[in-house]
Parts: structure tokens; C-alpha cells; sequence
């Protein structure tokens, strides 16, 4: 029948043509289409999936629907039966609650699967570094608390190394996003989330700011750079060396309101970005975030909870001022 | 004093855009004109007996028609300013918080605003009419619902002009809704706006629950009930457990911005994240509670246009019903990426993907009833197959959202902007537009014009995929909902210009329908029979337009598509005619309270939005006062009379 026929072309057709645009890469600018780390590339490799399982069920679908919206028109002389009475028959109805089920299992088993993937480090060979992102209104503030220096709207990494990302914020809600490295999370005050990305070759990404927060959002974007790691250890020593300290002052300038272009310095406040993250947490379950630095200070290592709690209570102090807690 | 005048006045009203003087200028006009027609001709009191107090069914889903109209305007004048600023990299037409007042008026008018008012408009018309019932349960109430609906989108849209607009987007995400970020009336318009409609919309929830249930003309089983009728009833379902939730949710924010409480700010022990997930609780129902009247609404139209009884009714019926139970259990997929347990995020991925299930089954339904059917392109018809391609694109897309890991790249991004419109426009837009074309003749005896119907049809159709597929593709490179510029070196400049151009054509295709509106109240062919469409429902058993009482006799029904079956044994000869007998109606009597009422909530609304709380007291005096003496009005009903039933069922063309 030459109509099949031409309806099975057409579906190659529209599947080689979604292959070319989804399998081949598409241009540089599809940032998502274009994975530079593990965690992209799982996200991309799911992109697939599901994209294909799509397709699977909505090109029969279209073509299905052409042919019997073509076929049976009101025309005078269509030869194709009208039964108008025909309205039920079990087997038909068994089989597309049955398709999309099916589908749907497939889908899921990937997606669960690397829902839990992707909370673990995607490189088990290499031990993670920790960078803590603070979202400010309009800017993105690093602290690197291994190498005690930080930046602002910069973002420098060794390639290969994953990189477990703490974020936060003191401002409006906002999302931290490095399309080419891997999906976002929310940055939230009080709150600290984790993120793991890897950058698996040097390069150059692009950050961005992807969930509203106001006025200049469009504006806080930043760049990320991925060095190998002897390279990336000059750009720390460089830092350390050439920039000044970041002091209790300073932060508090770089927190109110307004745009600023990228920032290195050299040393941060101690403690910075737990205290901010104290400061609006309540008491809050933050272990998982404190546990992670045994050695911030002495006093804190030992009972990391109560002191979670007693810094929020503390902030909430009257007259409290933490700037006096510069170290 | 002149000084003091002036600063109050500056503040007050919205001022140093050249854009916004230009609506005042028209707004004002057109105020004047109105005042000036119904002056001249002497319309006041007819303005206030036959639209402003009337209960009639009818007529209030006409004023929600025309409403949404309205709004559908002003909201789509926003899209296009907004695709205006977009069309090219470092565009200078809006700056940045008029970019953000105009996607949070946009994003708030068209759900609530518009949908929610188009889908009211076409429960009044239709739901009555096909249950074979003379009115809806409660049609004082109803008429309430209206007006707290009418006053509540005033309250929102007179933001435009004094206070300044809202600025947060569409659901006013804490804390950036809060005093601290937020400031001034804007926010408090929203709130207030959202929560003297959000009343309204809950009372017609159970309003049409309660007609459903108990108004069903004598025979008509549930397993009988035409699929409008199911799909209105699931979706009010939805609205009772929904709109709760939200009414109290928007009530806490308030409390936060008015009364310096703490549910939702960033500090003092308040949790926004808990705002996101009550807000969603209603926001993620809320879509299903407007999608799913549109299925009702393809039901109807395939089965009419194809000449052929829908396919796999009972199918339809349970998927109807699933979609409702479902859609509650979904809403964190707006925010898989709160770095939540990989537990929480995998549940509602598979609950989200489950509801890809039921509704795949209504489209094959569908297709399944064309097939070996009779299809003619009607406009009603002609929206429903666009409908079918477009939907499924967008529920496809919708299940590569459901996958939470790759959600983690598509979150906040253009691939989901253009995944919402698509089953918003292509769904919910597409549907009502069916409906509207479909039961216009019933409502206004004429149909509208098909050659500038299709002319409007191709070009919505034509630009939707034009400025819509372009932003998957932006998606994917990165670009990030509410940026209101960027630069030459993304790499986004050719796409978003292709999208602003596609905008433009779905505006021409509104233009078309307003002229094709225009065009048939004169010219538009007259329906004599009551039953244009051949179709099969027991609104089309009665003369167009349908007379105030519906029925002069209240049908015995016996089949499910009991008009087309009463057809078919009038053609085959076995038809029985049984003998008229008529009785007086019983009517419910018009009532101004629900006006006024709403008229004293509005005061209660602009009085909290300026924290003028002497005029939120007054408001809600007058709310009580209201409220009592309604109570104690017996006289709510009369009883039309014989004579007059057969005078007015003459006068439309039929002789009893």
C-alpha cells in the first residue's frame, strides 16, 4: 500500500533528522547539547532518552493522526467505512493505557537511577574540593575555604576534580547554573545545597544566574574557568599573592544591592560562609554542611551542631555584630 | 499644600513612562466614551436590570467571556512588549523593572485572568444547557462568584496605573515578594487581586459540583452525563481542594507584609521554601484545573464533527478522574532543583511522568472517534486538530521535564517557557477557542464568520510554532526565563528575533477574531434551528439563542447523547411524540447585593494594598452588611408563567 509506504518514509525521515540535531552536537551555543563534565554528559545522555522514548510514541501518533484525519474527511464519495456507532473495543483501549505505561517504566527506571547518581561525587577516583557560592543581589561570591581564597562573578577549577559545590545566599532566592558542566541548584539564604561538577578537560564555561531575583539578575552572570591543576595552584598562589584580604567590611559592602565586576582576594573572613549561612538557618539541621570542616576551628569541630545552633541563636542577639568576629 | 498635593500624586500614580501615559490617556477616553454611550442612549437602567444584578446563567458567562477577552488583550499586549525588548541583543524599549512589573502582570492576567474567566464563562454557558437544568444550584451565588472575579482582576489591572505594578513574577516567590525586596503597593495589588477573585473562583467550584450532582435533567445517569459535563465536574474537584490553599497561602504572605510576621521571610525564623511548596500545592492543580475542561471541550467537538459517538467513553471518564487525583500529587517538579533527597525528587518525577498516562489515552480516544467517522473543518473542528499535534509535542516535552536529573538543565530556562506554552496555548487556548466557535450560536444565535475565522486560525497556528520552537532551541543554549536583555555574544539574537515575529502573527490572529467577532454580530449566518452543527448534546435540543428559562420543558433523558439519539428516531419514524404540557417556571429573582458586595470587597483590596486600613474597615462593613441582608430576604424567587413561556418559545421560532 503506497500510502504505508509513504507514511513509513516520512518517519525516517523525521527520525534522521532528529538524530542529526540531537546526536551530532549541534553548534557551540547549545550550551546544554554540549556537555564538558560527567554530570552534563549523564543529564545530556538522558536528554536522549527520553527525547527518543518521546519520539517513539508521539511520530506514530502524528503520522496516525494525519492519515485518519486525511482518510476520513467529509467528502462526497469517500470510499473509507463510517461507523458511527462504533465506540469501544477493549483490546484498542488495553493497548494505549498498556503503551504509555510501558514507556513511563523505562523512563523511570533511568531517571531514579540517576537521580541518586548524580548526589554522589561523579569521580570516585579523585577526592572532591569544596567551593562555597554565596548569591548576592546581583553577584556570585566564592570562597574556596581549602585554599582560603575567594572571588567574586570568577570561578576557577582543576580540570578533572570534582568539585562539590556548597551554595547559598543572602539575598532573594537565585540558581546557580553551569550549563556545559551540569545541571542547577537552588541558592537559598539559610539553606546550604550541594551540587558535585566536573570539568573534564581545561576550558571556558559559562555561569549564569537562573532563577529571578530582582532587578539586575540578567546581569549576574560569571565565568568559569577550568585550568589543570598545577595551573590552577599558580592562579591560587597568584591570588594569594598579588590581591588583598577580603575583610568583614568588605563583604558587607559587596552584599548590598548593585552590580560588581569580578573581584580575586587573597583570604576571606574565617567561617565566612557558615555564619552567613548561620544567620538565617534558625537552628535549622545544618550538620551536613558544618561536618564537612573539621578544621575551620577548633571549637567547632567538636560539637558542630550545638554550635550551629548557638551561632544562629546568637546572630539573632540584639546587637550582635559579627563583623566583630573577624579572625 | 500644592507641594504635598503633588508628592502624594506622584507617588500614587505611575509615572515617567511615555508607554503608561499613553494607556492612561486611552483608558480615560474609553471610560469617557462608555459613560458617554450609556448617557446618550439611556442605558444605565438597563445596564443595571439585565447585566449588572441579572442571575442568568447565560448572561454571566457572557460577561466572563467578554472579561477574558479583555484580558486576553492586555495580557498579550504585555507578550508583545516583552518579545518587543527581546527581539534583539541590549535592547533599550523597556528597562529593567518594567520588564519585571510587565512578565509578572503577564504570567498572573493570563492564568487568572483570563483562562480562569474563559473557563467560568464556559461552565455558565454550556454546563445548565447540556444537563438539561434551568439554571446552576446557586445562581445568586454564582452571580457573586462573577463580580468577585470582575472587581478582584480591576483591583490587579488598576496597579497599572497608581501604585506601580507587582514585580516578583507571576507567583511572587518569597522573599523576593517581601517588604524588604518588594516594597510599596505592587505586591500587595497582587495578593489582594488574586484573593477576591480566588473567593469568587471557589464558590463557582462548588457551585457547579453541587448542579452536576443534584441539577441533571430526570433520566440522565452520571454514566449518561455528556464528557463537557465530567470534565467541568473533575475540574471543580480540583478547584475545592486547590483554591484553599491558595486563598490561605497569599493570606500568610500578606500577614508577612502587613502585620511583620514571619511564615515566609528570610530571617526571624520564617522558611520561603515552605511558600514555594503551598503555592504550588495550588499552582501545579490549577493548570489541570484549567486543561481539563478543554478536553471536555474536544470531546465534544470530535464527536460532533466526526458524525460518530465518542470512542471509549468510560476510558475518558476514569482519565478524567485520574488527572484530578494525580494532579495533587506533582507539585514538586516546579522545584526538583531545591537539592532536596534523591527520594522526594524521584516520587514526584514518576508521579509527574504518571500523569502522561491518562492523558495519552484521551488522545487516542479522540483519534479513534474520527476514525471510520465523517470529519468536516468546522472552526470548532479546525482548532481541535491543531490542538492534537500541538499537545502532543508539549505533553512530550512536559515528560522530559518529569526526568528530574535532566530537569536540573531545562529548569527556569526557555525550554520551559516554550513547554508551558505549548500545552497552555496549544491545550487550554486552543480548547476554549473550540469551545467558543462551537457554542457561540447557542449563546448569541449566529455563527461566526468562517473565512476570517480561518484566517485568524492559521495565523495563531503558524505563530505559535514560529515564536515557540525557537525557544527550546534557547533553552538549550542557556537562556534563562525573565532575563530582560543580553548581549550580541550568546548567540541568542537570531532565535529570539524569529519568536518576536511569531508573537506578532498570533497577534494578527487575535485582530482577525476580534473583527471576526465584529464582523458576524451583523453579518454572521443567523441559526435558525437551535442546532447548527448537527450535534448530539441536549443544548442543542432548544432554540438559538437559548430563552432565559432554557427549557420550557425539562427533558426526559434516556440515552447518553440523548438529542442525537431523539434525531435518529425522529428519522427512522419510531420516535414517540408525547404530548406538551406546560407549567409555570420557577425562576430565581436578579439581585444587586452580589455587585455591591464585591464592590465593598474591592474596597477592602485597595485599602490593604495602600495600608489605608479606615477604607479596608469600611469595605468590610459593607461586606457584612451585605451578607445580612441577603439573609433575610425571602422574596428571591418567582414563577414565569404559561403565557409567557409560549409567547417567548413563539418569538423563537417554535410552537408549543
Amino acid at each position: 500500500m503506497s500510502g504505508g509506504k509513504m507514511l513509513r518514509q516520512i518517519q525516517f525521515w523525521i527520525l534522521a533528522a532528529l538524530a542529526t540535531v540531537l546526536l551530532s552536537g549541534c553548534g557551540s551555543e547549545y550550551l546544554v547539547l554540549n556537555p564538558k563534565g560527567p554530570v552534563a554528559e549523564t543529564q545530556y545522555n538522558l536528554i536522549i532518552i527520553s527525547t527518543i522514548l518521546c519520539a517513539v510514541i508521539i511520530i506514530p501518533v502524528l503520522a496516525l493522526t494525519a492519515f485518519i484525519v486525511y482518510r476520513y474527511r467529509d467528502t462526497p464519495g469517500n470510499k473509507a467505512p463510517y461507523k458511527p456507532e462504533w465506540a469501544h473495543n477493549t483490546a484498542l483501549e488495553v493497548i494505549w493505557w498498556g503503551i504509555p505505561v510501558v514507556i513511563i517504566a523505562i523512563l523511570g527506571y533511568f531517571t531514579v537511577r540517576d537521580v541518586y547518581v548524580l548526589k554522589e561525587s561523579p569521580n570516585k577516583e579523585v577526592a572532591p574540593m569544596t567551593i562555597q557560592v554565596t548569591a548576592l543581589d546581583w553577584k556570585w561570591m566564592f570562597t574556596y575555604p581549602d585554599q582560603n581564597i575567594a572571588t567574586v562573578n570568577y570561578l576557577e577549577i582543576p580540570a578533572g576534580v570534582p568539585i562539590h559545590f556548597q551554595v547559598s545566599a543572602e539575598a532573594p532566592m537565585n540558581s546557580f547554573w553551569v550549563p556545559e558542566l551540569g545541571g542547577q541548584i537552588y541558592a537559598m539564604a539559610g539553606m546550604a545545597t550541594e551540587l558535585y561538577l566536573q570539568a573534564d578537560e581545561p576550558g571556558e564555561f559559562q555561569g549564569f544566574s537562573s532563577n529571578f531575583s530582582g532587578k539586575d539578575f540578567a546581569h549576574m552572570q560569571f565565568k568559569v574557568v577550568a585550568k589543570p591543576q598545577d595551573e590552577f595552584n599558580k592562579w591560587v598562589d597568584e591570588v594569594k599573592g598579588t590581591t588583598p584580604a577580603m575583610s568583614k567590611e568588605d563583604y558587607n559592602e559587596l552584599k548590598k544591592p548593585g552590580l560588581t565586576e569580578k573581584k580575586l582576594y587573597s583570604a576571606f573572613p574565617e567561617g565566612l560562609f557558615e555564619e552567613i549561612l548561620a544567620r538565617y538557618s534558625h537552628g535549622h539541621d545544618m550538620d551536613h554542611v558544618m561536618k564537612k570542616e573539621p578544621a575551620v576551628t577548633g571549637e567547632k569541630s567538636s560539637e558542630t551542631s550545638s554550635v550551629t545552633h548557638q551561632m544562629s541563636d546568637m546572630s539573632s542577639m540584639p546587637g550582635m555584630d559579627h563583623s566583630g568576629m573577624k579572625h | 499644600m500644592w507641594e504635598n498635593i503633588k508628592q502624594f500624586a506622584s507617588e500614587f500614580f505611575v509615572t515617567g513612562d511615555p508607554l503608561i501615559y499613553g494607556a492612561d490617556v486611552s483608558i480615560a477616553l474609553t471610560m469617557i466614551a462608555i459613560v458617554f454611550v450609556l448617557t446618550k442612549y439611556k442605558k444605565w437602567g438597563w445596564l443595571w436590570r439585565e447585566w449588572l444584578t441579572t442571575v442568568d446563567h447565560k448572561r454571566i458567562g457572557i460577561m466572563y467571556l467578554i472579561a477574558s477577552l479583555l484580558m486576553l488583550f492586555r495580557g498579550g499586549v504585555d507578550a508583545l512588549l516583552m518579545r518587543l525588548q527581546l527581539a534583539f541583543p541590549n535592547m533599550e524599549f523597556l528597562h529593567s523593572e518594567h520588564y519585571n512589573a510587565i512578565f509578572t502582570t503577564h504570567g498572573t492576567i493570563m492564568i487568572l485572568f483570563m483562562a480562569m474567566p474563559m473557563m467560568f464563562g464556559l461552565f455558565n454557558m454550556v454546563v445548565p444547557l447540556q444537563l438539561g437544568a434551568r439554571d446552576v444550584a446557586y445562581p445568586f451565588l454564582n452571580a457573586l462568584s462573577f463580580w468577585l472575579f470582575m472587581l478582584g482582576a480591576m483591583l490587579f489591572n488598576l496597579s497599572f496605573v497608581i501604585g506601580g505594578s507587582p514585580e516578583a513574577g507571576w507567583l511572587s516567590y518569597p522573599p523576593l515578594s517581601q517588604n524588604d525586596f518588594s516594597p510599596g503597593p505592587g505586591q500587595n495589588f497582587w495578593i489582594w487581586g488574586i484573593q477576591i477573585s480566588g473567593i469568587g473562583s471557589l464558590a463557582t467550584g462548588i457551585n457547579f459540583i453541587v448542579t452536576i450532582l443534584k441539577m441533571r435533567a430526570p433520566g440522565m445517569k452520571l454514566s449518561q452525563m455528556p464528557l463537557f459535563s465530567w470534565s467541568v465536574l473533575s475540574s471543580s474537584i480540583m478547584i475545592i481542594f486547590a483554591f484553599p490553599i491558595l486563598t490561605v497561602t497569599i493570606a500568610l504572605l500578606f500577614l508577612d507584609r502587613f502585620a511583620g510576621a514571619h511564615f515566609f521571610t528570610m530571617d526571624g525564623g520564617g522558611n520561603p521554601m515552605m511558600y514555594l511548596n503551598l503555592i504550588w500545592m495550588w499552582g501545579h492543580p490549577e493548570v489541570y484545573i484549567v486543561v481539563v475542561p478543554a478536553f471536555g471541550i474536544f470531546s465534544e467537538v470530535v464527536a460532533t464533527f466526526s458524525r460518530k459517538k465518542i470512542f471509549g467513553y468510560k476510558s475518558m471518564v476514569w482519565a478524567l478522574m485520574a488527572i484530578a487525583v494525580a494532579s495533587f500529587f506533582t507539585w514538586a517538579h516546579h522545584f526538583f532543583t531545591m537539592g532536596t533527597s534523591a527520594s522526594v525528587i524521584a516520587f514526584f518525577a514518576i508521579s509527574t511522568m504518571v500523569i502522561a498516562i491518562p492523558t495519552g489515552v484521551k488522545v487516542f480516544n479522540w483519534l479513534f472517534t474520527m476514525f471510520r467517522g465523517r470529519i468536516s473543518f468546522k472552526q470548532p473542528m479546525l482548532w481541535t486538530i491543531a490542538f492534537i499535534p500541538c499537545f502532543l509535542v508539549g505533553g512530550a516535552t512536559g515528560v522530559m521535564l518529569a526526568v528530574a536529573p535532566a530537569d536540573y538543565q531545562y529548569h527556569n530556562s526557555y525550554f520551559l517557557i516554550a513547554h508551558f506554552h505549548q500545552v497552555l496555548i496549544g491545550g487550554v487556548v486552543f480548547g476554549y477557542l473550540a469551545g467558543i466557535y462551537y457554542w457561540w450560536p447557542k449563546l448569541f444565535g449566529f455563527k461566526l464568520d468562517e473565512k476570517l475565522g480561518k484566517w485568524g486560525f492559521w495565523f495563531w497556528n503558524i505563530g505559535f510554532y514560529v515564536c515557540f520552537m525557537p525557544q527550546y532551541a534557547l533553552g538549550f543554549m542557556g537562556m534563562t526565563r525573565r532575563y530582560y536583555t543580553y548581549g550580541w555574544d550568546r548567540g541568542w539574537a537570531d532565535m529570539n528575533l524569529v519568536s518576536t515575529v511569531g508573537a506578532f502573527m498570533m497577534g494578527i490572529g487575535f485582530i482577525f477574531q476580534v473583527w471576526q467577532i465584529a464582523y458576524s454580530i451583523k453579518h454572521g449566518e443567523r441559526d435558525k434551528t437551535g442546532d447548527p452543527w448537527n450535534a448530539r448534546t441536549l443544548e442543542w435540543s432548544i432554540p438559538s439563542p437559548a430563552p432565559f428559562y432554557n427549557f420550557a420543558v425539562v427533558p426526559t433523558v434516556k440515552d447518553s447523547d440523548d438529542w442525537w439519539a431523539t434525531k435518529q428516531a425522529k428519522a427512522n419514524g419510531t420516535y414517540k411524540e408525547e404530548p406538551v404540557h406546560l407549567e409555570p417556571i420557577h425562576m430565581p429573582k436578579n439581585s444587586g447585593i452580589p455587585f455591591i458586595m464585591s464592590l465593598f470587597w474591592f474596597l477592602v483590596g485597595f485599602g490593604f494594598t495602600f495600608g489605608w486600613v479606615w477604607i479596608a474597615v469600611i469595605g468590610f462593613i459593607g461586606v457584612f452588611a451585605c451578607m445580612w441582608v441577603r439573609s433575610f430576604q425571602y422574596d428571591t424567587d418567582y414563577y414565569v408563567p404559561v403565557d409567557e413561556v409560549r409567547r417567548t418559545e413563539a418569538s423563537l421560532g417554535r410552537v408549543l
